[in-house]
């Protein structure tokens, strides 16, 4: 079990660094879509006995993450038309040596946290705390608006990789909850890319920096 | 006595193996876009035909011009001597010869860049700048991948390195020596080797003023190299060392066979990336061999 769940997670830490590395924004929001479903799966696997609750919780992650959200960003991709991030602020070497960095520190790093037996075992917190950095390197060193949101959404799977640890004793309504604001912050922010393109003819956060009447 | 005979019957099969494979990878291209194609032994053929051609020299070339490809071509020869042949090992062996065969293929590449310097053709020192600049990320992707093999094998021969299969991140070396292997014989991704502007070559654009015998010994070395690096990709991914000796070979062979299958379909259905992005995948080739690295060392540890 332990076996499959480090395959999954190092593939979740693979897409970490495909996102970092890749200038064409549907790649990257192809790779949070896909590291969405990835994490998804992972709570039947942590379940070893069949569970209803942790089934739908799983299914509709896997919906929301995987195909609702990535619906939404690429409407807004399409109506703002652009699918290109032209200049980062971070380069794509950097930001992708950056992410290797902080993927080999974070599981340098989690092998000194006390951890239970059982998840000293897993990936599970270097998988997390990788893809919280790899979100941050994503929020700070992209300067198109839907990029950051990717970033956004990929530092928010690393808190639910987290928030896996947990599992037992989290409420179905807080994890309903969460995802019920990850999809209306992703529409909302699809309105807001949409606005953003017919006020300033670009998606360039750059421009948004000065107050104007 | 039966050393040496020895000796030269595995440098016989890999000078005479090696233009084979250049010969498949057209095939296999040809193959792909309908066409009938150069028939498998066009490069022997060349190199015959090379062979009996006469050299046009430059005033200006010392004669380093003629000694460069003859020095590389015997690095890289030496350097194929060193790769162990599945069962039946390698001619030469000794602890830490991984790091002579890393060297020698820097000394052929070295020689080759000297030998296209001297000329002073300035698309032959475009050319080399390019070349000198990728091989900086390319032997950090090859060091890197040999550092994993010899920390998950515990060994530093390589016929002890490439006996045993490379573990867990198997699939992540196997996907970042792919990338050096193309890397380094100027294949699709990095260079076309069927361009014919100037601009844009990189390993073309270093041979231009080479002719007859020069050109023929280093079109035989690229063959050899893509030979070498085919061997070690597919020994670094097979577990040769536990299977029967006639079972390794037929595996070896059959692994060559596809990775010169692979470069055809590669170069058939992917187009050369812009310069610029060429340091992104030989980055992204030498983090694979990191992370394979990684895994083989916290494997070990466990």
């Amino acid at each position: 079990m332990n076996e499959t769940m480090n395959l999954l997670i190092g593939l979740a830490m693979g897409l970490n660094l495909m996102a970092l590395g890749s200038s064409r924004l549907p790649s990257v929001v192809r790779a949070m879509a896909v590291q969405g479903v990835v994490l998804g799966c992972l709570p039947v696997i942590i379940e070893r006995n069949f569970d209803w609750l942790v089934s739908f919780v799983a299914l509709v992650t896997v919906l929301v993450k995987g195909f609702a959200i990535p619906t939404l960003l690429q409407r807004a991709m399409r109506s703002a038309n652009i699918d290109r991030e032209i200049e980062p602020f971070i380069g794509y070497v950097p930001s992708l040596l950056l992410g290797a960095v902080g993927t080999i520190a974070s599981v340098a790093a989690a092998r000194m946290l006390p951890l239970l037996p059982e998840h000293a075992e897993t990936l599970i917190v270097p998988g997390a705390m990788a893809s919280i950095f790899t979100g941050f390197v994503l929020l700070v060193g992209r300067v198109k608006a839907i990029s950051q949101v990717c970033g956004y959404l990929i530092m928010e799977n690393g808190i639910y990789l987290f928030g896996l640890l947990l599992i037992h004793s989290t409420p179905f309504l807080v994890e309903s909850g969460i995802l019920l604001d990850l999809t209306v912050g992703v529409f909302i922010i699809g309105i807001i890319v949409d606005r953003i393109q017919r006020a300033f003819d670009s998606l360039d956060t750059r421009k948004l920096t000065t107050l104007r009447e | 006595m039966k050393s040496l005979i020895e000796t030269v019957f595995r440098l016989v099969v890999w000078l005479f193996v090696a233009p084979l494979l250049p010969g498949i990878v057209n095939r296999v291209k040809s193959w792909i876009a309908g066409r009938k194609g150069p028939p498998l032994l066009q490069l022997y053929f060349d190199l015959a035909r090379l062979w009996k051609k006469g050299v046009v020299l430059s005033t200006f070339a010392s004669p380093g011009f003629v000694a460069g490809p003859a020095v590389a071509w015997v690095a890289m020869v030496c350097a194929a001597l060193l790769v162990p042949l599945g069962p039946a090992g390698s001619t030469i062996n000794f602890n830490g010869d991984v790091i002579l065969l890393v060297y020698l293929l820097a000394a052929a590449r070295f020689c080759t860049v000297w030998a296209a310097l001297e000329t002073g053709s300035s698309f032959e020192g475009m050319g080399s700048a390019r070349e000198v600049s990728y091989a900086v990320l390319t032997e950090a992707a090859l060091i890197t991948a040999v550092l994993s093999l010899s920390v998950q094998t515990g060994s530093v021969a390589l016929n002890g390195m490439l006996s045993q299969s490379s573990g867990p991140g198997a699939a992540l070396l196997a996907a970042g020596l792919f990338s050096v292997l193309l890397a380094e014989n100027c294949r699709v991704p990095f260079d076309d080797p069927n361009t014919h502007l100037e601009l844009t070559m990189i390993h073309e654009a270093m041979v231009l003023d080479h002719s007859g015998p020069p050109l023929a010994v280093i079109l035989h070395g690229a063959s050899v190299k893509l030979l070498l690096f085919s061997v070690l990709l597919s020994e670094a991914v097979l577990p040769l060392g536990g299977m029967s000796p006639l079972a390794a070979a037929g595996a070896l062979a059959g692994a060559v066979a596809v990775v010169t299958i692979g470069v055809g379909l590669v170069e058939s259905l992917l187009a050369r990336f812009a310069f610029r992005r060429v340091p992104l995948l030989l980055t992204t080739a030498f983090l694979l061999c990191l992370f394979a690295l990684l895994l083989a060392w916290k494997g070990g540890t466990q």
